[in-house]
Order: structure tokens, then sequence, then C-alpha cells
């Protein structure tokens, strides 16, 4: 076991990944000899030479597109979009056949491939650089969609993704990148794709999050407990495709409040799906109506005014609170 | 310092061997087996044959709508006669002559423009891509295939194909680049029928050729005469061993017209003049082809009928085999993912109920073992 950063704890994924695959190869933007802009990518190129890790032109579409055809050519590529602000550029190409190919071809052509993308506001970066958009990919059939929280899922999920038979979108929240540390353990470690983890056992309130707003989640579960006496169940949903509904109703029918929370706008964002599956599947378990702590519908401001727009454990106490004195 | 033009060590030639009249260039004719030009004719016929039938499905209301490749037959059959069988083959969708040729059912094709999957499912064997809607898109797929291909040491080759729109999409600007970059074994044949639906070729871009693209990404053009077997027969192959032998990739413009429709859906009466396409009817690669294969014996007029009857039956039989078809409707969730996963096993139980089909399975929940995995319907 070792304490480690996100960062390291992704190196270490895909150190693993490249030594133990032949076929496995990272392509991004700077992640060769610069070693990625977040260093994720540290010492790859070193180790693995540049038909594995490929520094690659300033072209989204190519990276992701180029990456399907070395599917077929047998090879799981794992690629990086150097913040989630320029993966659009991927869009056309994730949409109309990274996540369709298996369809298409019922299965006869496939997509291994991971895109990684660092995601998320808080780190005071210019514009662009802070998205949180990752409903548009959830809406995609064929692909998946994994954010991991910490360091040690972070290793284990990354790892699922690259040897996952299926595309893969790994949203990976640059705000808690070198945050802080966590123990990893030295030999690579894998977890399902789809399982949520319950990372605080409660009876008052179920606040259902992901990603950078684990954080304040946490942070507002502490304020919830010392000063108000509210004993929060926290889940970290992990992937919102696919969903772990089970963990979500078994959470909700012992509590019967829920908060959900994102930095993603809004309006047709992650939190309005999981509300609704909820109401679907256990709204006689209810005794409030849900709460959601969003983005607002707005672009993220300029860092110098972004602060407020983000979910914080404020916002996340104010809505637990409203649905446990409902 | 006097101004001085910059010489480019790239360049475009144009190629054309077979003239609309059967007349032959003689120092460039490529040597071809009788065999083989009888075969490679009888393709041509059976593209025709083929297109002709499915414009008549058309008009039946027994496929949908459908693009036809009349008059480009040769642009996309010599270079398949070129490949390899392990060379990789990616289509837009006006390549039905290669695509036959390459080993595709007839009925495959039929499915495809008759609404079913199943045509877009590459026979086992065969390193094809299916049909592709998105324009030009399938340029990146192929670049990535043919990267793959030289990273694996294979000697092999991947060769595309896409209009002269779809010159104007990212991904063509894209995936040339990268693949010359990259210095990968593509093969990329721009079909330049002259018209992008109502849009003609002068409106789609300033370029004097499409050819010429080649050289702004660093790499050599060659624009050949489409409608000339011979010639895309020979730029094809030129491009082919070029690229397996490491010399990296070639951009082909095969210039050639759409002598029908768009698709079935489109009226060209409303954007070009009859005139015109008159004026195209005389360079019919069918028409030279024809004209060549008699004057080599290879083929005459009593052989051809016989292959007439033949193709004929063979489209009938093949339009049998497409409407017996019966396709399983729930397949689509099969395929998805590698698992269903719980929200894809339930939609699929709401369907099959719609459907009045049995109860599926329950879904099995892999992940807690707590009571309420039996009692509750989770997604």
């Amino acid at each position: 076991m070792a304490q480690m950063t996100m960062v390291k704890a992704l190196n270490l994924a895909l150190r693993e990944a490249l030594g133990e695959d032949d076929t496995t190869m990272i392509i991004g933007q700077d992640v060769g000899q610069d070693e990625g802009v977040f260093r994720v990518t540290e010492g790859l190129l070193r180790d693995f030479g540049p038909d594995r890790v490929v520094d690659f032109p300033v072209a989204e579409s190519a990276i992701a597109g180029m990456a399907v055809g070395l599917c077929f050519a047998g090879f799981k590529p794992i690629c990086e979009m150097q913040f989630s602000g320029f993966g659009y550029h991927s869009f056309h190409q994730v949409e109309s056949h990274a996540s369709r190919f298996r369809n298409r071809t019922r299965s006869r052509l496939t997509c291994p491939m991971v895109i990684r993308m660092p995601y998320g506001g808080g780190i005071r970066a210019i514009e662009h650089h802070s998205e949180s958009r990752e409903a548009i990919w959830a809406h995609l059939p064929g692909l998946k969609l994994v954010i991991p929280s910490g360091p040690r899922n972070a290793r284990a999920l990354l790892r699922a993704s690259i040897f996952d038979p299926d595309p893969v979108m790994f949203y990976e929240p640059k705000a808690c990148y070198r945050a802080f540390k966590e123990e990893v353990p030295d030999s690579p470690e894998t977890m399902p794709i789809g399982r949520a983890n319950v990372v605080r056992s409660g009876s008052d309130v179920t606040i259902i999050s992901y990603g950078a707003s684990m954080r304040p989640v946490l942070e507002g579960a502490d304020e919830l407990d010392d000063e108000y006496n509210i004993d929060a169940e926290i889940i970290d949903l992990l992937s919102l495709v696919p969903m772990d509904s089970e963990t979500i109703m078994q959470s909700v029918r012992k509590t019967g409040r829920c908060v959900v929370v994102h930095e993603a706008p809004r309006n047709c964002g992650p939190a309005a799906e999981i509300i609704a599956r909820i109401v679907e599947n256990s709204l006689m378990y209810l005794e409030a109506p849900i709460e959601r702590v969003t983005g607002y519908d707005l672009v993220l401001p300029f860092f110098n005014n972004e602060r407020p727009y983000l979910p914080d454990a404020q916002k996340v106490v104010t809505a637990a609170r409203k649905v446990v004195d409902f | 310092m006097p101004r001085k033009r910059i010489d480019l060590d790239n360049y475009v030639e144009s190629l054309s061997i077979l003239d609309q009249d059967g007349h032959v260039d003689a120092d460039l004719e490529p040597s071809i087996p009788d065999e083989d030009l009888r075969r490679l004719f009888k393709y041509m016929l059976l593209a025709r044959r083929y297109d002709e039938r499915m414009l008549r499905l058309q008009r039946q209301g027994r496929i949908g709508t459908y693009g036809p490749a009349l008059g480009q037959e040769a642009a996309s059959l010599g270079p398949a006669y070129v490949m390899r069988e392990d060379d990789w083959f990616i289509p837009s969708f006006r390549e039905p002559s290669a695509m036959l040729y390459r080993g595709w059912p007839i009925d495959k094709l039929i499915l495809w423009w008759g609404g079913n999957e199943v045509g877009s499912t590459p026979p086992e064997g065969l390193r094809d891509l299916p049909i592709c809607v998105p324009v030009a898109s399938q340029v990146l797929s192929a670049a990535g295939i043919a990267w793959g291909c030289k990273l694996k040491k294979e000697n092999t080759v991947a060769v595309a194909f896409v209009g002269d729109g779809g010159t104007s999409e990212g991904d063509f600007h894209e995936g040339l680049n990268c693949a010359a970059t990259f210095h990968v074994p593509l093969i990329l044949i721009v079909q330049n029928n002259q018209w992008a639906i109502s849009l003609p070729r002068t409106k789609q871009t300033a370029s004097k050729t499409l050819a010429q693209k080649a050289i702004a990404y660093g790499i050599n053009g060659i624009q050949a005469d489409g409608n000339d077997i011979l010639a895309m027969i020979v730029a094809a192959r030129e491009a082919i061993d070029k690229a397996r032998n490491g010399g990296g990739p070639t951009l082909i413009e095969a210039v050639t017209y759409r002598l029908g429709v768009h698709t079935t859906a489109d009226d060209p009466k409303k954007y070009r003049t009859a005139e015109e396409v008159e004026q195209w009817k005389p360079r019919d690669p069918l028409l030279r082809f024809w004209t060549y294969v008699k004057n080599k014996s290879v083929l005459d007029e009593k052989g051809r009928e016989v292959l007439e009857e033949e193709i004929a039956a063979e489209i009938t039989a093949a339009v049998e085999r497409a409407e017996a078809y019966e396709p399983n409707v729930t397949e689509p969730f099969e395929h998805c993912f590698a698992e269903m996963p719980n929200h894809l096993l339930a939609q699929l139980a709401e369907l099959r109920s719609y459907l009045g089909l049995s109860d599926a399975p329950e879904p099995t929940d892999k992940q807690s073992d707590t009571e309420l995995s039996s009692n509750i319907e989770t997604y």
C-alpha cells in the first residue's frame, strides 16, 4: 500500500495496463514527451516507447476516430482529451462510431477504447477548462461513463475501463487530482463498473453524488452530524452508465429522504435521471420531495467568479436540512 | 532577397488509359489476365444490374430510400481488384461494385437498404467496414485502421472511399493530416461524381482539383479518370504498393459522374440540366470497358448475353433471400454492450411485454445480496 494522489494512481493504472497488455496504447496531446499537462502520463513514454505512448496532433475528432480504427486493428487505445471542454470535438466520432459499431455490426466490430478527460471547475482555470457536461455523454446508448472520486477508485476504475470490451468515457475530477492522498494497494486492483459505493452509512437522508462533488458532500455530512444531528447516508455513484440503481433504492427506501449533488447544469442533468428512477421505483418510501444541488443552467463563470456557482458544503447542508425538516 | 515560389516536394498527376471510345494508351495499359478481365466485367455488369433492380425495388416500396452508384462502377471496382484479401476496405455508400467484388452477398446489401442491421454486419473473413452514413467520418476509421496495420507490421493497407462533398468535412482533413503525419498505409480515394446532392463540385471548394489537397498534407495525389477501370487499377496499384512498402498514404481523385439521383428521395431536375447528364453518358465506364473486353476477345455478344442471364438470376435469388429474412426484433438489446446492464434488461422486459412475448428472465443483480433484489425491479 502507498499513499498517493489521484494523478499518481491514474499513472499507476496506465503503467500496469501498458505493462500487461501489448495491445494497449495511449494517444493524446502532450502525453508523451511532456508527460501530460497534469502529469498523468509521467514516465510512460520513457518506459514504453513512442509506439505505445503517442503525442498526437491537435485534432480531437481524429483522436477518437482513429482510436475506433485502431480497435478494429486489434488495439485497446486509451485516449486523452486534454480537457473535457475540448472533448466536444470528439463527440461526432464517439456518437457515430465508438458507441455504435457494436450495435451496427451485431458485435462483429467493437470498440474497446477509453477516452479520459479531466472535468470540472474550482481550480481557477481559464474559459472552457472547467466544464462539467457529463450528461451529454450519458445520453449516448452504447457508451459507458465512469467518474471516479479518489485515488484508489480512480486506479481501479481506470483499469476496469481499459479492459472493458466497450467504449468508456472516463471523466476525471481535476479538482481532486492533487487535492488529497489515499492508500492505494501495490498490486493491481480493479472494481466492477456500475457499482456505487456507500461511503458513509446513515439513517436520516441519502445524499447521492459523484466525482468532485463528493468532497463538499462529505464536508456537508460532517456539519449535518455535528451541528444538526442529521445522520446522512452518502452514496458515491462512481459511474453514470451503467448506474447502480440497486444501491440507490436500498438507501432511499431506508432513509425516505434524498439530495442529489452535481456540478453539472441542472436542466436534464444526471440528477434528473436519478430522481426519475427513484420516483418510478420507490415513490411511496419518500417522506419529502427530492432536492437537487447542482450547477445553474448557465455557462460556468470565469474563474474569478466561479465559486458561488459550484456545489459546496453549505448548499448541501441547506438542501439536506430542507428535506429532513419537510 | 528576391521573392520566389517555394518548391514543394509533393505533386499531383493525372492518369487516363482507356478513353470513352475504348482506345487504350498502350504505354500505360496494365497487363491483366483474360480471366481477371472477364471477372471484372462481370462485376461491373452485376453492379449495374443490381443498381437498376434496387431502383425498381424502391419504387415498389420493397426497400427504403436508395442511393444508386450508376456511372461510378469503375472507381471502386478497380481498387478492389488490386487489394489483397487481408487489406482493409472502408466504403462510404456508393461502392457496391467493390463490395460485391470483395464478397459481400447481394442480399446483404439489399437488406441494408431495406433497413436491417444484418446488412451492416461484414461477412466473416472480410476485413471490411459496413456502409458509412455520417459523411467522411469513415476517413478517420480508415486512418486508424491503417495505423494499426503499420503498428502490427502486417504489410496490409487500408483503402477508403469518400465523395467530393466529403472533402469539405473536418474529418477528411484530420484524417489525411494524421495519416500523412503518422505515415500510415492509407489509400484514400475520392469519388468525385461532381455533385454533393445539389451542390456542384465547383461550389464545394476553391481547389482546382481535389487531388491537390494531398499536397497540403505532404503527400502525393493522383487525379485519375474514375470511369476508366484501367486507370483506377493502375493508380490504386501504385498507391497500394507504395503504402505496403512503407511509403505512406496517397490521395486518389477518381473523376466520375453521378448519372443517377443522389438518392431516390432526390430530384436532380431542380439543380442540374438534362444536357449535362447527356454529355456524361458516353463516358460511362461500362460502355468503354465493354468495348475493351470485346477488342481483347475476352468476351463477345453471346458471352455477354449468357452473363446477363446469370446476373439476372443471381439478383432475383438474392432479392428472394433478402425478402425471406426475418429480423429478431429484440436483438439490439444484446448488442449495446458486451453484457446487458440492468437498465437494459428491464427495458427489454418492457419491450417484450409490449410485443406480447413471454417473460424474459428477471434482471439478475450481481452487486448486492440484500433481500431487495428479489422483490423489486431495478433499472
